[in-house]
Parts: structure tokens; sequence; C-alpha cells
């Protein structure tokens, strides 16, 4: 039993010891955009810090944060944001880049949204119209975004009949949902362009200023928290706002469409 | 169709070309549930054993929790042993959420109590039939379980194969306890779960396939083994 | 060796979920040679045997040894009347009672071939005990219950479903037990093998000791009614 142990013990203890690791909660649609596989090589290598990144919807990224399970987050759902670092869990907000929100749909566009130009004006031609339209429904950054929408339209998605599927899922996991009932679904640019299983979706709408998908940094507060790695976040903030990664970030593109812009200032 | 396909190519390449990533996940698959297997039998058998072997009280009692805990739903296990290894929970200072150890206590947690239950049901049976000459001989406690262990080796080989298949195939468990971290705590199971998630429905299937070769593998290579010493040699 | 006899039945009692299955009876049992138990099917034969070597907790009296239980527990053996073959090989299983006695393996393993050769077996002794047939099964048990060198060793209808050779040999084989002083207790349903083999003889009927004596007297000049029609074939209840 013993032997069970120390042998299983010496095999985890062995990719722990060389770098330092550190612990990120961050959302879908961050890591189904692919620009992790970009960041986390450069970043061990600049920093020397193994980032293990956690993939949940900001709902569970904030609780993640809260628990002191991660050393940091990076989510896109500013309310949530700044109640995080309102309670304390957060030491602060970093701004880091943005993305926008694509709304997709059947490429026949049975609610023919694709004529507007105000995201409120599809909105309301959907819930019109009542094709069958895909939600997150899992307090993720996508899906209050999508609520946001909703209600900016003057329309309430609780009181939604059968077309309205809150599939309480990640934005792949919504992606191939939609796909299968070839249904419209709000989803962040990146991750569409990374989505392998198009089938007949295509993006009907985007371009609305109010689709403006804000993604920021929050270290998680090392007085809540005493045990999280608070110095190798802060080095990764220091790097996440620094000039190789705005190149890395700008730079990064699907079929030649950039997917982020870098926006973080100097605080 | 053609998705199938291209999951039996995919499966064909990642395989072909020894694809780092596969075979490191692949290994920290094995890794983990060849673990808890190891752990959970060592605990399970004996007492699926005792069970048969031994009266007392509540015994009823215990082997009707144990048949209900086989049906355990892996997804609550997760979540249960991730709000006792969270660092706001009670064992949270050990720092082993997000780790291969805290798949392993999961998938321990969860294949136990099957484990022991088919080591009951076997055992069982061989008891009614070895009773009276252990008896007989006046064979201690601890050389009744012993007697009873070896000899129905092949059985307990099921059971813990039952397990392993249990534990290997799991993937709601470890994927909340284990956070599916690349290079960390990523095994097939989660990979195929997030390979889905980014509708590469290829990629996901090839691995589901590496997963079944897996596991028929090692279903094949322990059969093997114990058939060398079928005609039992001393 | 060392007295483990006289065994002392005190109006000894087995019940089973409030069915008196024997008892209560008092007996004695001493000195040497072999003594047979008849009587009809659930006359308490076997519930009798079980109860002296301590298979069958008593209900009600006693049951002694001339030494302490502990002692007296190893010093005996049984065979039931369907072998029961561990799931090993031949040498495996007539080497387990030695085993559990933590003696060396090198003694085990030849002892047990020596048994093995003494009840025709020698060259199976890798084989799995279960591919036997049924009269090397009950061999191998009774070599196997022999392997301890008991001084008792009770036996309970031993060739009750076997072929006419292999019951020569096992009754051959107790001959040569008793010959070499170990006390033997068995109970049959063959009246021949009875007569053949029996120093004194016990009759049960309904849980109870209907009559016994030494073997002439048993047989030529039977007491009871009830012993006489059945030693003549008669159904008895």
């Amino acid at each position: 039993m013993t032997r069970v142990f120390t042998l299983t013990a010496a095999l985890f203890l062995s990719t722990a010891a060389m770098a330092e690791e550190m612990r990120m909660a961050v959302t879908t649609s961050f890591e189904n955009s692919g620009l992790a596989d970009v960041l986390l090589p450069a970043i061990k290598a600049d920093l020397d810090i193994d980032l293990q990144l956690l993939v949940v919807g900001t709902g569970q990224a904030i609780k993640l944060g809260e628990a002191g399970d991660v050393d940091a987050i990076l989510v896109h759902s500013k309310a949530a944001e700044t109640a995080f670092v309102a309670s304390g869990h957060g030491t602060h907000r970093r701004e880091i880049m943005y993305n926008d929100f694509v709304i997709l749909g059947p490429t026949a566009d049975p609610a023919a949204i694709a004529q507007d130009t105000k995201v409120v004006d599809a909105m309301q031609r959907i819930a019109a119209a009542q094709p069958a339209f895909v939600s997150r429904g899992d307090n993720s950054g996508t899906h209050l975004a999508e609520l946001a929408l909703w209600k900016a339209a003057d329309l309430d998605a609780a009181g939604f009949g059968d077309w309205y599927h809150a599939t309480g899922s990640g934005m792949g996991a919504a992606l191939n949902t939609a796909a299968g009932l070839n249904a419209y679904i709000l989803a962040d640019r990146a991750s569409w362009l990374n989505f392998g299983n198009k089938a007949d979706l295509a993006l009907l709408f985007a371009g609305d200023p109010m689709l403006f998908n804000q993604y920021a940094y929050l270290p998680v507060n090392p007085q809540k928290q005493p045990h999280v790695r608070n110095d190798l976040a802060m080095k990764l903030e220091a790097w996440l706002v620094g000039p190789h990664a705005k190149a890395l970030i700008n730079g990064y593109s699907i079929n030649d469409e950039p997917l982020f812009v870098f926006n973080a200032t100097d605080p | 169709m053609n998705d199938i396909l291209a999951g039996l190519a995919a499966a064909l390449r990642l395989i072909v070309t020894l694809d780092a990533e596969l075979v490191e996940i692949s290994l920290r698959s094995l890794q983990v549930s060849l673990t808890a297997l190891l752990i959970a039998s060592t605990i399970a058998i004996p007492f699926g054993t005792l069970l048969a072997v031994q009266r007392f009280r509540f015994r009823r009692s215990v082997i009707a929790v144990l048949n209900a805990l086989m049906g355990l739903p892996p997804v609550v296990v997760g979540l249960i042993v991730y709000l006792m290894l969270s660092r706001s929970g009670p064992f949270g200072v050990l720092g082993l959420l997000f780790t291969p150890t805290a798949m392993i206590i999961a998938q321990v947690i969860i294949i136990s109590p099957l484990i022991a239950s088919i080591t009951h049901q076997a055992m069982r049976e061989l008891w009614a039939e070895y009773h009276d000459l252990l008896i007989s001989l006046h064979a201690t406690k601890r050389q009744r379980i012993a007697t009873l262990i070896w000899d129905g080796r092949r059985n307990l080989l099921t059971a813990a194969l039952a397990g392993f298949g249990r534990a290997i195939g799991e993937v709601g468990a470890i994927m909340i306890v284990g956070g599916n971290i690349d290079h960390a705590t990523r095994v097939l199971t989660t990979a195929i779960a997030l390979e889905t998630g980014k509708g590469d429905f290829a990629l996901a299937l090839g691995l589901g396939f590496v997963l079944i070769a897996l596991a028929l593998l090692i279903n094949l290579g322990i059969h093997a083994l114990s058939g060398t010493e079928r005609e039992g040699r001393w | 060796m060392a007295g483990l006899l006289p065994l002392t039945l005190t109006d000894a009692v087995v019940r089973r979920n409030g069915k008196t299955l024997m008892g209560p009876v008092s007996l004695t049992l001493g000195g040497e040679g072999i003594t047979i138990i008849i009587g009809p099917n659930g006359s308490g034969k076997t519930t009798l045997l079980r109860a002296m070597h301590g298979l069958e907790r008593l209900s009600g009296g006693a049951a002694d040894w001339a030494l302490p239980a502990h002692e007296a527990n190893i010093r005996q053996a049984y065979v039931f009347q369907s072998p029961i073959v561990l799931r090993r090989t031949v040498l495996a299983n007539l080497r387990f009672p030695l085993d559990l006695l933590g003696t060396p393996r090198s003694v085990a393993n030849a002892a047990a071939v020596a048994w093995a050769q003494r009840i025709g077996l020698g060259r199976a002794l890798d084989t799995q005990a279960a591919r036997l047939s049924g009269g090397e099964r009950q061999k191998l048990a009774l070599a196997r219950a022999l392997i301890r060198e008991p001084e008792v060793l009770f036996l309970d209808e031993p060739s009750a479903n076997l072929d006419g050779r292999s019951t020569r040999e096992i009754e051959a084989l107790l001959q040569q037990c008793q010959a070499a002083g170990t006390r033997i207790i068995m109970a049959t349903h063959d009246m021949g093998q009875a007569r053949r083999l029996a120093a004194d003889a016990i009759f049960m009927l309904s849980g109870h000791i209907h009559e016994k004596g030494p073997a002439e007297a048993f047989f030529g000049a039977s007491r009871t009614p009830e012993l006489i029609a059945f030693l003549n074939g008669d159904i008895v209840e």
C-alpha cells in the first residue's frame, strides 16, 4: 500500500517540480477561440510559469476565484466582475482585450435578421418569428450578454416558449446543439471561427457596438485566500498588458480574420 | 457515417504518428485509473470477502447500502469531492483540487462499491462451497479470507476489470475535480468532451476509439496473464 | 498418541429453526477401530457426526474431548459426503491442511506427493482437482483429511456415489488407517460396507441412538425390532 502511494506521489511530484504553476479560470469562449494555445507557450517561455487553465463559464470562474481554487480569472462580464472586486474577492479588474458577439442562424435566415443594422431589431425579429433559438443558459458571460440583449429589446427571455432552448452548457456544446437544431444562437466570434461543426449555420448579424465583448483579468485577493500565488498573478498581469501579449493577441487570426483586439491601458 | 470514418482515420493518424499529446493523455488516463483500481481493490476485495464470510449485526444493511452505492452518480461524487477539496472546503489545505490525486480519490469512491459488491457476490458462492471444509480444518478468519481470495481470484479479476472499465470511461467526476487542465489533469475522456465542445467530432471520435482500444487491450492483457496460470502451477 | 479420546456426548441436542434434528444423545466413544453409524434417511447420522466434530453448534448438552478444544480441533478430520475440492491442483489440495498449520513448504509438498501416490494420483499432481472423477475426488478428500495424521477421522457416507472399485480402494485405505491407530467414525448407507468395516455400530432413529453395540451382536443378535427390520431392508421410520 505505502509503495503505491509513494509511487503515485512521485509521479505527480515529478511534473510539479520544474516551472512554477499558476491556475487561472477562463471562459469557454476564450479557450475555444484557440488563443490560449498561442499565449500559454509564450507565457512559459517569457515568465517560466506553467499556466493551468480551468475552462468554465464566467459564473463558475467567479466561484472558483471566491473559493480560492484559482489564482486569477479571465472573464467577460463586467457586472459580475465589478461585484467580484467589490466583495473583496479580487484585488482589481484589468481590461485586456475584446472581441465581439455575433448572431448565428440557419443560412436561410427565416427570421430575416441579416438585413438589420441594430441588434435590438434583430432580437425583436427573432422573438416575433420564434425560430429555434439556443441559449447557453449557464450564467456565463455570453449568457449574461444574451439576456442583456433581450432586455435591451424590451423582451424577457423567461417568458419565451418552446422555441427557446436554454441548454445550460458551454459554448461548444451549445453550438453543437444549435447546429443540430439548425437554430439561432448568440456566440462570441472567436468560438464561432474556431468551431468545427458549422453544419448549416451562418453568421447572420454582427457589428453593432452593443455586441462589444470585453475580457478582463482579475487576480484573486491574497488577503482573502492567503495561499494564492498573487506574485505569479501580478507577473502574469504585467505580461498580459505588455507588448509581447499585444502582438500575439492582435496577430491571432483564423482564416485571415483577426479575433481579438488588444485594449489594455496603463492603469 | 462520414463522421465515423473521419473518426477512425483520426484515431489511426494519432496512433501511427504516436501523437505526443495523445500519448501523454493516454498515459495519464492509465495512471489515474490503474492507481484508483489498485487502491480500490486493496480496500474493496478484502471488504467484500469479509462481508461474505463474517456474520454481524448490520450485515444485511451494509450489503444493501453497498449495492445502492454501486449506482452512485459519478457527477455527484465529483461534486462532493470537489467541495471537500476546494480551498474553502474541509480538506482545502491539502491543495489537491485539480490534481490527478483528486481524480484518483473520486474514482476510488466511484469504483470501490462496485468492486466490493461483485466480490461479495462471488465470494458468497465460494464460501458456501468451502464453508464446511474450512471450519473442519479450523482455518483462522484470516486464512479463510485469504483462501477465498486466492481461489476466487478469477472472479475477483472480473470485479477488478469492471471497476477499471468504469474508472477509465468515467468523465463526469474527473472533469469536476480534475478541471481538464492541459498537461496536468487532461485525460482521454475529458479530452473527448473538450473536442466535442469544439465541434471537432473527428478528433473526439478518434480519441474515443483510442480509449476503447486501450480498455480492450488492458482486458485482453489481464486475461492472457490469468490464462497462463489456468493450469495452476505451484 | 496422547489421549484425544474418549469423546463424551452428554445430552447433546441440535435444533435448527425450532426443529430438533438430533438428541438428546449421550454417548462415550473410546478405544480403537471403526464405529459405523447406520439409520434411515433423516435419522440424524450426519448431524451426529457433525456435532461430534464441532461443525454443528449444540443447542443443549455438551460434547467433550479428553483434551482442551483448541488441541482437540486439529487432531481430528472430517470427510464430507460430497467431496469438497478446492479450486486448486491436486497437490495444492493435499497440501492445504498443512499450509494452514504453517508447515514448511518442502515438508508439506513431500507429504502431499506421498499421499498422491498412495491414492493413485501421483501422475495428476498438477491437474486441477475439479477435473477429477467422483471417485478420485473422494480419495483426494480422504487423503487430504489424513494428511495431518488425525487421531480421529469422521466420514459421512464417503462412498455413497462411487463405483465398486473406488469403494474398495477407499475401504482398503480406511483399514490401513485403522490398523495404524486412527479411530474412525463413519456413517454409511451400505449395509455390506457396514458389516465389512464395523468393530462396533450405532443405529440412529428419529434423532436418537436407538441401539448400539459391538458389531457381532449388533448385526447378529439385534435387540430392537426396528434395527432387525432395518437390517432386513424394510422401511423404518
